[in-house]
Parts: structure tokens; sequence; C-alpha cells
């Protein structure tokens, strides 16, 4: 993208003031690089964006920004009910509360070392991934209802999760408000084999090794120290979420015009948060929200088991925080104009990323903030960073490294087996079901994260606390 | 002349899904084995069983959405793959049969999942050389 298309405001900061249908500005945090590897399509979606009713302050894009659906991924947008303002499905997404969680363990490195294949063929065995990874757990109707009512609290009193965890989820796990009567019948028979499933594309299952501290205060609060092994998972909504936002995506787009909402664009479905439409989407979305967390926690508990099967007492896995990128919340935010408004917060591939002192953080996480949780690459690592005292874009930041190549160009350069064998040759030991989807999601066809979680930090979205090394990889 | 085909296209996050052909229901059911690719070769895809699909929509563009979109329900509601596909489109509605078979991750080597079509550069037209065009981003 043209940065002459914006006003610099500072070193990360660029903005486009309002102009046509825009009721606010777009501002989009990234530096002078990243900004020009942007498609001018986040340009566009972001102005897009900043013309829908009710949106307060700015359209946001972060330093991992790129073309969406209707929403540039990465962005962050506020909606005010009492000012006729929208919730949309494209802003929220296909895979609802898709997140990521990190698991600390009391191992060296050192100590994987000798069963690090071992560890990687039990944990692709037991974590079901891919396409045709099936879970083992069915849900009848009355279980799956109770699902997503419950979300991980659910998981956890079923036997898949420890109730420590609870407090390291967003919204303790359960997120408030799911309606299952919202939810169509063809989302729920989607779920059926499909909880405790990590899924495909760009979801995995990661063994990683603290490579480098870079706030060693906040790093020892969160129990992170060099050498150290963690585990972290990358995983949605599965099948219910998608179908969730394939069912509201189309409502939207059809119901818009007659609601009298124009819309610069069909992708942009939205429809009134005040609407009986949008009270339904947010009761279906919101059980979205709670399958993704019950999956992850599901999943969690299997790697729990394959730790605890091969290292004894001291695999024991403790949550260090499980967060969601793909959602639209609640929350109460001091606006530009100095008045606290409660507002709809869609953060599509962006992370709530909440400063110290925060009340709605664990004691134990309060004194640091919030944990940040970015994947990176399989090949290149991944990070934690921590929310800021004073946050921007409504408490956000980045989610992830974006693709700089599409799966497309991705085939075209590489085969998943070179990248398999080269990964090994630096000690990360990649396994999949998949090898085309390996070559997809080379090292190479994301953007260098390094650089995106430095911006963020440039730009006061987080601060960084942590690399982490990929050491065994578990691609979905 | 019209050509028939399929392809795919370029987006950051996803994959777009092109069909091409003499009809609009030619480039329906191309842009359905274009959504086949995404997974694997369509090719390798036997014809064991068949799938009949109805939609309809208020004009070609979400007609198209929809019917890759009962595709992409179809497949994971029963674990299926389709390699072939038959179109039939009046007015506003379509009715269809996909011949597939059951995934097998051995022999198709599925690369990815298909979470459903999307409204993005989703578009139906016929270009200036009567080619029908049917295509939009499918999020994985």
């Amino acid at each position: 993208m043209n940065p002459a298309r914006f006003t610099r405001v500072d070193a990360t900061t660029w903005r486009l003031e309002p102009h046509g249908a825009m009721q606010v500005p777009a501002v989009i945090y990234a530096d002078e690089g990243l900004l020009r590897a942007m498609d001018d399509k986040v340009g566009e979606q972001l102005a897009n964006v900043a013309s829908l009713p009710g949106i307060v302050d700015a359209a946001y894009a972060l330093p991992d920004a790129h073309w969406g659906y209707g929403f540039p991924i990465g962005g962050v947008a506020a909606f005010d009910a009492t000012a006729a303002g929208v919730i949309s499905a494209g802003g929220v997404g296909f895979d609802i509360s898709c997140g990521v969680r990190t698991m600390l363990t009391d191992l060296g490195s050192e100590e994987i070392e000798p069963l690090k294949e071992s560890l990687a063929d039990a944990l692709l065995a037991t974590v079901p991934a891919g396409l045709g990874g099936k879970g083992g757990i069915r849900l009848d109707e009355t279980e799956l209802d109770a699902m997503l009512l419950g979300g991980a609290v659910w998981a956890v009193a079923r036997g898949w999760g420890e109730p420590e965890d609870l407090i390291r989820i967003e919204e303790g796990g359960r997120m408030a408000g799911a309606e299952p009567a919202a939810v169509s019948a063809a989302a729920k028979r989607r779920q059926r084999a499909e909880m405790g499933t990590l899924g495909s594309g760009n979801h995995y299952l990661e063994v990683q090794a603290v490579a480098e501290i870079l706030d060693p205060a906040t790093a020892e609060g969160f129990g992170l120290e060099r050498g150290r092994i963690v585990v972290t998972i990358h995983c949605g909504s599965r099948g219910l979420g998608h179908q969730i936002g394939t069912d509201y995506l189309r409502e939207m787009a059809l119901a818009a015009e007659p609601a009298g909402i124009a819309l610069p664009d069909r992708e942009l479905a939205c429809a009134r948060i005040a609407s009986e439409l949008g009270q339904r989407y947010l009761g279906a979305m919101r059980a979205g929200i709670n399958c993704a967390l019950a999956n992850r926690e599901i999943i969690g508990q299997l790697a729990r088991q394959v730790f605890t099967r091969l290292f004894g007492s001291g695999g024991r896995l403790r949550l260090l925080f499980d967060v969601s990128h793909n959602t639209c919340k609640l929350e109460r935010h001091r606006c530009a104009d100095g008045v606290e408004r409660e507002l709809h917060v869609h953060r599509k591939g962006a992370t709530r990323a909440l400063g110290p002192g925060d009340p709605s953080l664990p004691e134990a996480l309060r004194p640091w903030g919030q944990p940040v949780l970015i994947g990176g690459s399989m090949g290149t690592g991944s990070w934690v960073l921590a929310g800021c005292e004073r946050g921007r874009a409504f408490a956000s930041a980045v989610h992830g490294a974006g693709r700089s190549l599409s799966r497309h160009q991705a085939l075209r350069q590489w085969n998943g087996r070179q990248i398999v064998d080269e990964l090994a040759s630096h000690g990360i030991l990649v396994r999949s079901h998949s090898l085309r989807g390996v070559a997809e999601e080379a090292p190479g066809a994301y953007k260098d994260v390094d650089a995106v979680v430095a911006a963020a930090e440039a730009a006061g979205l987080a601060r960084r606390v942590a690399r982490l090394r990929p050491v065994i990889c578990i691609k979905g | 002349m019209a050509r028939r085909g399929f392809e795919h296209f370029a987006h950051d996050a996803d994959i777009g899904v092109r069909g091409y052909g003499p009809s609009k229901e030619a480039a329906f059911e191309e842009a359905a084995r274009a959504l086949t690719a995404v997974v694997t070769e369509p090719e390798q895809v036997r014809p064991e069983r068949a799938v009949t699909i109805a939609c309809r929509a208020p004009d070609d563009a979400m007609l198209l959405c929809d019917w890759l979109n009962a595709l992409v329900l179809a497949m994971a509601e029963e674990g299926l793959l389709f390699g072939r596909f038959e179109v039939h489109i009046e007015g506003d509605t379509l009715t269809a049969t996909a011949w597939g078979e059951p995934l097998d991750r051995s022999r198709h080597a599925p690369a990815v999942e298909v979470k459903g079509a999307t409204l993005t550069a989703l578009r139906v037209g016929r270009e200036p050389d009567g080619t029908w065009v049917a295509q939009c981003v499918v999020d994985v």
C-alpha cells in the first residue's frame, strides 16, 4: 500500500481522514515496511468499515493486517448500539473465537530431547488434526446445548480440563449470553464429531522452548524462563462456528438493505445490534465462542495426557492463558471524546490486550497485564506479549504474522517433504497428515513475525515479553 | 468461443475459486470442481455416491455462494469429497447432483478443510467472448 495515501502521525501510526461515506477516520498501526507490504485492499476495506453506522472513534488495522472478508484481518472496530450501531458476521469471521492458548511445563528443553520423536508421534496420534481427523467425543443434542452454554466450564465439569484453568481463560471460560437456539441444526450437525479437534489450515499444536526473554519481570510473573518448554495450541470453533458464520453472513447480506443499511460492499453484511437479527447473531456467536473455549480446553487435556504418560509428574501442564482473536464483545471503553461507553468491539484477527491492573485479570497476572499470545510460523517462532497500561484500538493487539504469500503461491514454491526435512535439520519436528498442507503453510509464506511484534510494541499496542522457538509442530 | 475449466486465484489469507464455461450451469459446475481442488485433485475422487442439492437465492451471485456452501456442508457432515457435478438452474432455483466418495486420507491427501464460501470477490457474469464466470473466495 502506498503510504502517501495516509497522514503519518508518528513512526507507527497512519491516519486516513474521513471522506465520502466514512463516519470516522481509518487508522493503521504499522512501521513503513509493513504498511508498504499490505495489499491496497486493506485500506479499501478499512475505509468501508469506517463508513458503517454507529462506528466509534476509528476503524483500526494492526501491524499484521491483511485482506479479509469485508473487514480486514488484523482489524478492530467498535460500534455503539445506542447510536444505531451494527454487528457484522464478517467482522467476526468464519472461525468464531479462533484463538491461542499457551501451557507451561516444568521441563527444560534438554529433558525432552531424548523423547522428542516419541512425543511428536504421541501428540499426532492423540490430538485429532487435519481434514478427516475425528474426535473421540460425541455429544447428543442436550449435551451439545450444554457445551454451547458452558464453554470450557462445561469441559472441565465433564473431566476434559482442570478447574484451575478457568480463571486463565477469557470470560472465565464461559461466554455469557449464548443462545443455543440461535444456532442452526446444520451447524450443530457439523459439530457432531469435531469436539477436541484441531482442524486444518493454519491451526496447530506446538511444543516450544522459551528462546529469549525481553521483559524479565513480566516473564517471571508469567512463569516463563529461558530454555523452559511450553505447549501452544491454535484452533477455534470448528464446523459449528464456520456454519454460524455462513448462515448469518447470508442472512445479514439479504436483510441489510430492507433494514435501511447501505452497504458499500455486500461482504460487509451486518445488522443493527438492537435488531432481532443482531441479537440473534450475538446469541449464536457467543455460543460459537463457548464451542471454541471448550474445544481448546479438551485439546489441552489431550496434550496433558501425552505429557503425563511420557514424563510422569514432571509433565504437568499449567495454563498460562487462553485468548480468542475472532470475536465481538460488549466492553466499556473511554472514547476519544472522553465519554465512557458500552461498545460492541469487533476483533477480527486481533487479540484483546488488557493492561496491568485490569480488574478482570486473575490476581496472579494483574501486575503484568494480560498475556497476548502471537503465533508465527512453524519455522520461525512465536511470541508472548503483554497488554500495555494505556492500550490502543480499544485495548487490542496483533494476533499473528499474517501471510505474505497466498496458498497458491506457496504451493508453487515449496513441497511439503522438502519443508519437513529442512526443519528437521534445524531440530524442528513437523508432524502432519497432509504434506500439501505443510507446503501451503511454509514458513516463507508468512511475514516476519519479529517485525510484526516489534511494530506492535512501538505502536503501544502490547509489549514484548518472550520469544518462543518451535521444537515440535503438529500441523492441522 | 466460450472456454470451460476452473482455476484458483490469490487472496491474502485464503483462496479464490473460479469456474468458467459456455453456460451459467457449466460455470457453477466448474466452480465446484475448483472447490474440491482446494482440498484434493478432483480426478482422484470416485463417483461412488450421489447427493442431491437444491437452493434458491434472489440473485445469481448469492445462488453461487449457496451452492458452494451446500457442498461444504455435505462434505463436512458426511465426510465426503465430490468430483463430478451436474447443475440445473431455472430462475432463482438451482438443483444439482454431486457425485463423490468418503474422504480417504491416504489416497486423497487432503490439504485443507474449507470453512465456507464467502461474499468476497463473489461474481457471476459473462465475459465478452460469451464465457460464463462464477467465482468467490473460500475461507480455509
